[in-house]
């Protein structure tokens, strides 16, 4: 069982101090949500755990003996950490088929790759697309598609990014769909996300950020009616 | 047009119908070839050959540009110091061989008062220890500057500005007469090619034709290359570096080894490059030149081979003409040639062809 726990992870971009003394842990098969206002280091969490920046103290650990503030961003996808960014990042020179086939990811042999790009190509709905150079997709199906590349790993910690930024009613109710039937017993998940009504519909639990450090943890619910989320995001 | 209309009309992807769904290199690796079986039979003035020859070894040290600027999106400015490491070597074989031959020894050998070439020549009468001495050398260099660069994530404008001030370092170096490479004067003279008189008619077809050839495999193994699952890997490092490192690839790697790969590349053509002009010194290391290649891959469209080939071949032949013609106007044409690009044709003259409707099957290839 590979989880996540993060151990008083500090941050510091100069003399700002984007996360400070942050810990958390997520176990396996379940959907967390990292909620926050604007700055409050949602998305520099995510930059430590895949990898992208490093931290000036703390651990976080996959699993029981991986510390991935030592590794670089390819070994940490190797260790099956998976990672959609909060714009939109396929790669718009290929189609969705390649983009997928890069998504397995380099371990994958290349005689399993077909069977997984088919099966994730039905989970993502972009079957009848496959062959269509991933620029001209619709901003919704790019969300898709990326959201299918890092699915097609198999990831055991898989990382969203504002899955739904920019995405019609519909399309985030597809999405919810989508990510809840992500959910694996040997998998966790950690969403970032602004919209709540989104949150309710995928996450067990929320972390509320605020100014890089941990204001409350626990449901949705609480969450709401707790004085001092409430103040944050209503303001003083 | 609808995605259920375009997945019928094109065929499935896969590297074995990319290669051959791309009509242009098809086509100049044909003509190429053509051009090649052409003077082995109608043997032209050997002004004509000598071009033809020349020109070959421009088109294959743009290719190797654009694999890296093209496909990685690693502009170097210093591409020609891996052609000036094919060229150096090349000479000193041709120079070694000249002695081996004639028992003369080189000018600059007398002019700087030696009795014998330096002892790091020894064994370049050989021609294919030249040869894998010039690639290794090319492919090593590029190996060290590539792991320094990429391992420390340099970068777009500021790898450029390396690679260039790498290529001008080189050229001080050279333009020194103690290194025993010719100094200022560089090396000339080259007095005979694998036994036969370098003058010959039949030594200048040969070497057009066998840089014709050359081209032709460089055309057709790069894009094999660029169509294979290690081409769309390169393509996704061009497009989102931080993207494909997060999915698990090793994107220095990846780098590295095209880098090194482009250079020995840039190499070959050097080395195909200095008998048919017969000298070799430092000026081809000069900043200037090294900037003008990726002139010409920009002229003649980035990220398409093919491209590179009507680019360099383009304006080489231009400056060929212009340059007895009316050698004062050449800068201000070229310079008149880079300013229509930018600013009517950004990616080069292959937009001229894109200009006019393409066929279905033409449309999903780059």
């Amino acid at each position: 069982m590979t989880g996540l726990v993060i151990e008083a992870l500090t941050v510091a971009f100069g003399r700002f101090t984007a996360l400070d003394g942050v810990s958390l842990a997520v176990d396996p098969g379940e959907v967390r949500a990292v909620i926050g206002p604007n700055g409050a280091g949602k998305t520099t969490l995510l930059d430590v755990i895949s990898g992208i920046t490093k931290p000036v103290s703390g651990r976080v650990m996959l699993g029981d003996r991986i510390d991935l503030t030592t590794r670089s961003e390819a070994e940490i996808a190797r260790a099956g950490v998976r990672r959609k960014f909060q714009k939109p990042s396929v790669f718009p020179a290929l189609t969705v088929r390649e983009n997928l086939e890069i998504g397995c990811g380099p371990a994958v042999p290349a005689g399993a790759r077909a069977a997984r790009i088919a099966s994730v190509l039905g989970e993502i709905g972009l079957r009848p697309r496959a062959d269509i150079i991933a620029g001209r997709l619709s901003h919704g199906e790019k969300q898709w598609l990326e959201i299918g590349m890092v699915l097609a790993a198999e990831p055991a910690l898989l990382l969203l990014d504002e899955p739904v930024a920019g995405l019609s009613d519909a399309e985030t109710a597809q999405t919810a769909a989508l990510i809840r039937a992500l959910r694996r017993p040997d998998r966790a998940i950690l969403v970032i996300e602004h919209d709540m009504d989104f949150v309710e519909a995928v996450a067990d639990r929320v972390t509320v950020l605020h100014e890089g450090r941990t204001l409350y943890e626990g449901s949705l619910h609480g969450a709401r009616s707790d004085a001092r989320v409430i103040e944050v995001f209503l303001g003083r | 047009m609808s995605g259920a209309v375009q997945t019928v009309l094109a065929p499935p992807a896969g590297p074995a119908r990319r290669a051959v769904r791309d009509p242009l290199v098809a086509g100049l690796v044909g003509l190429c070839l053509a051009v090649a079986v052409g003077l082995l039979v109608a043997r032209p003035a050997p002004y004509l050959v000598n071009a033809l020859g020349q020109l070959a070894t421009f088109a294959i040290l743009a290719v190797s540009l654009d694999l890296v600027w093209g496909y990685l999106g690693i502009l170097s400015l210093g591409h020609g110091l891996f052609f000036a490491i094919g060229g150096y070597v090349c000479a000193m074989h041709l120079l070694s061989h000249g002695v081996a031959v004639t028992g003369v020894q080189p000018d600059f050998v007398q002019f700087m008062g030696w009795k014998s070439l330096p002892a790091y020549w020894a064994g370049l009468d050989h021609p294919a220890y030249a040869l894998v001495l010039a690639l290794a050398l090319a492919g090593l260099v590029a190996f060290l500057f590539g792991l320094a660069s990429f391992r420390s994530r340099v970068n777009g404008v500021y790898f450029s500005i390396i690679s260039q001030a790498l290529v001008y370092v080189a050229m001080l170096l050279m333009y020194r007469n103690d290194t025993g490479l010719g100094g200022n004067n560089g090396m000339t003279g080259f007095p005979l090619l694998f036994g036969w008189p370098m003058g010959s008619p039949g030594v200048a077809t040969g070497l057009a034709v066998a840089a014709l050839v050359a081209l032709a495999a460089v055309l057709a193994g790069t894009r094999l290359l660029v169509g294979s699952a290690v081409g769309r890997r390169m393509i996704a490092c061009r497009d989102d570096e931080t993207r494909l490192r997060t999915l698990g690839y090793s994107t220095t790697r990846l780098k590295l080894g095209i880098w090194c790969l482009s250079a020995m590349i840039a190499a070959l053509a050097g080395i195909l490059y200095v008998p048919q002009v017969g000298i070799i010194n430092p000026r081809v290391l000069a900043p200037d030149l090294s900037i003008e290649i990726a002139v010409w891959v920009a002229i003649g469209g980035l990220g398409r081979l093919g491209g590179a080939v009507i680019g360099a071949v383009l304006v080489n032949g231009l400056k060929f003409w212009l340059s007895t013609a009316m050698p004062e106007a050449w800068p201000f044409i070229l310079s008149g040639l880079v300013l229509v690009v930018v600013l009517v044709l950004p990616n080069g003259l292959l937009d001229l062809v894109a200009l006019r409707p393409r066929p279905n099957w033409l449309r999903r290839s780059r």
